[in-house]
């Protein structure tokens, strides 16, 4: 199984690509010219502050609005490990897997976390933070034995 | 069991008896359009991916719309490469400077009731209003339909949206949709397909629909889709509806994931309000929430605070979702005999070059112009967010485009008002929301 850690940026929901890279931007040459720009709209700070190995939390509907690829291929140019969110927009989601970016879906994690804190991602599993394990559930067998009251 | 519109399409595309919500399946692409912003990514990928012939030339379009006229260095760059690109690969359907690919794509006749398209454009979704199945993708994507023809697709569930009776005067199909968008929020129909029904959208134009499809993106729809019909059979300039389009309706027994049921008389004038599509409010609330804030202070995320209400910097009349002749002539019909507010800016673009000249050719420009209006060369303009007309910090700007994202008109401190033609021609006469 894979895992990793990292520091976890938080935003929140509806986090469009024209916040993810402006329209300004998408007609520099490279990704990676674009890339200082990640963000820029909401946090114009962000870009510089995203190290190798991040991961961002953030809420519903993440990668909302226009078709660019450059905003999955900007979010793997700052070096972001995974996008982990409530739910995301079509045309970024499946932007964002023909990239190999990772996307994991959670409910409950971007009400939980604060920015600045390490969690750790077990691919295709779960995550851990701050000592409790997400998905709650953990699986079926976890999830109807929480149904029948085994378990809380 | 039966069918829903977007069924029928896909079924009839892969030459299978019925395909159902949830099915994965490889659809024949009849068409597809890349602007000229991605297709130097598209023309990388292609080549990367070891392509060396476009699997069909004649389906290809290429148009040039968000860099024209070109506003930065690096923009002419994305002209040459694609002129290059067309000569090497032998496309011949390109358009430089005619107008806004998603106008272009049915008006030039690219897309018929029925097909199947693709586009580099998150609003190609547009070609809905013809019956026709048309999407945004990326450009890894449309690399890999350039090369094979084909694209694997998820059968989407729909919602079905129907809406009958007669829509009040100054209400048009812009306020439809913007309030079908406020009820279902802007992740509300994340992968699934809209498909509208009724007296109401029987009685719009195709122009209409077209408000109307082209903004189904902004709450997540992989498509939005009417039913064609005689006045769609005359715009697209067909002889007439053969059976396979006589049956692209959804059928009553059809599974839908939702219904909403709307009546046309209930609808009244709204606007998207800083800086999220799904903001809706009534454009009477919005009067009323500003007379209630402190005269003479810049509100965050609603504007300065003049008199009352909330002052105008611009307006822009245009783009994909309203820049047709029927928006300009809707506007027209407001601003006829009056004039803007002196320092109001009031920018016009028409969606294409025909539409220019048909506007130019009935008076309506003229009509604008001499209202104060300056009217620009077709193309995307100040939508995306590149070309004449960026704002600055607390300047508010009332628009007809489709989305107010943070930052896309200027600063991330302007703020954006989706609105109708109607309701964008009177702000500019009065030069404060009204």
């Amino acid at each position: 199984m894979e895992q990793f850690t990292g520091k976890v940026w938080l935003l929140g929901d509806d986090i469009d690509t024209d916040i993810i890279i402006p329209t300004e931007y998408l007609a520099l040459k490279t990704v990676k010219d674009m890339a200082p720009y990640g963000f820029s709209p909401l946090r114009p700070e962000l870009a510089a502050q995203i190290k190798p190995g991040d991961i961002i939390v953030a809420g519903k509907n993440f990668g909302c609005g226009s078709s660019r690829e450059q905003a999955p291929e900007v979010i793997k140019a700052l070096g972001v490990r995974a996008v982990i969110a409530r739910s995301y927009a079509r045309i970024f989601f499946r932007n964002a897997i023909n990239n190999g970016l990772l996307l994991i879906e959670n409910d409950t994690l971007c009400n939980d976390v604060k920015e600045g804190d390490e969690i750790t991602v077990n691919v295709g599993e779960s995550i851990e933070y701050n000592g409790k394990t997400y998905p709650e559930a953990g699986g079926l067998v976890k999830a109807m034995q929480k149904l029948n009251g085994i378990i809380k | 069991m039966g069918s829903t519109l977007i069924e029928k399409i896909f079924a009839h595309n892969i030459g299978a008896d019925s395909v159902k919500a949830g099915d994965i399946i490889t659809v024949n692409v009849d068409r597809v359009m890349i602007h000229d912003i991605f297709i130097p990514f598209v023309k990388d990928k292609f080549e990367e991916m070891g392509f060396t012939k476009i699997w069909d030339p004649d389906r290809t379009v290429l148009i040039y719309d968000h860099l024209v006229p070109a506003s930065q260095l690096d923009d002419p760059r994305h002209h040459h490469i694609g002129d290059d690109f067309c000569d090497k690969y032998g496309v011949k359907n390109v358009h430089r400077s005619d107008g806004i690919c998603h106008q272009l794509m049915t008006e030039a006749g690219y897309v018929k009731p029925g097909d199947v398209a693709f586009g580099t454009d998150s609003h190609t979704v547009t070609y809905g209003c013809v019956g026709a199945f048309s999407t945004g993708i990326g450009y890894t994507e449309m690399a890999s339909i350039l090369g094979t023809g084909k694209l694997w697709v998820r059968v989407p569930e729909t919602i079905r949206v129907n809406i009958n009776g007669t829509l009040p005067e100054g209400v048009t199909s812009k306020d439809v949709i913007l309030t079908i968008i406020g009820d279902l929020r802007a992740d509300g129909a994340t992968y699934k397909s809209l498909e509208f029904a009724g007296s109401t959208v029987d009685a719009m134009s195709v122009a209409s629909r077209m408000t109307m499809s082209n903004m189904t993106v902004e709450c997540g729809a992989k498509c939005g889709l009417f039913s064609p019909d005689a006045k769609t059979a005359e715009y697209c300039g067909l002889k007439g509806l053969d059976d396979f389009l006589t049956s692209l309706h959804g059928d009553e027994d059809a599974v839908y994931s939702k219904v909403l049921n709307y009546r046309a008389e209930d609808f009244v004038p709204v606007m998207a309000c800083p800086s999220q599509v799904d903001k809706i409010k009534p454009v009477s609330q919005v009067i009323l929430e500003a007379a209630a804030m402190e005269e003479g202070s810049v509100v965050p995320s609603v504007g300065l605070i003049k008199d009352g209400s909330i002052r105008v910097d611009q307006v822009f009349i245009g783009s994909c979702t309203n820049g047709r002749l029927e928006d300009l002539q809707a506007a027209a019909s407001v601003l006829k005999g009056r004039h803007i507010a002196p320092f109001v800016k009031l920018i016009v673009t028409p969606a294409s070059r025909k539409i220019y000249r048909d506007a130019l050719a009935d008076g309506t420009l003229d009509i604008l112009a001499q209202a104060g209006a300056m009217i620009t060369t077709p193309g995307c303009g100040l939508c995306c967010g590149r070309t004449g007309g960026i704002l600055t910090d607390n300047e508010v700007v009332v628009a007809t485009n489709n989305r107010n994202f943070l930052g896309r008109m200027g600063t991330s401190k302007v703020n954006i008002y989706l609105a109708s033609p109607v309701t964008a021609a009177k702000c500019a006469v009065a030069g404060k929301i009204v």
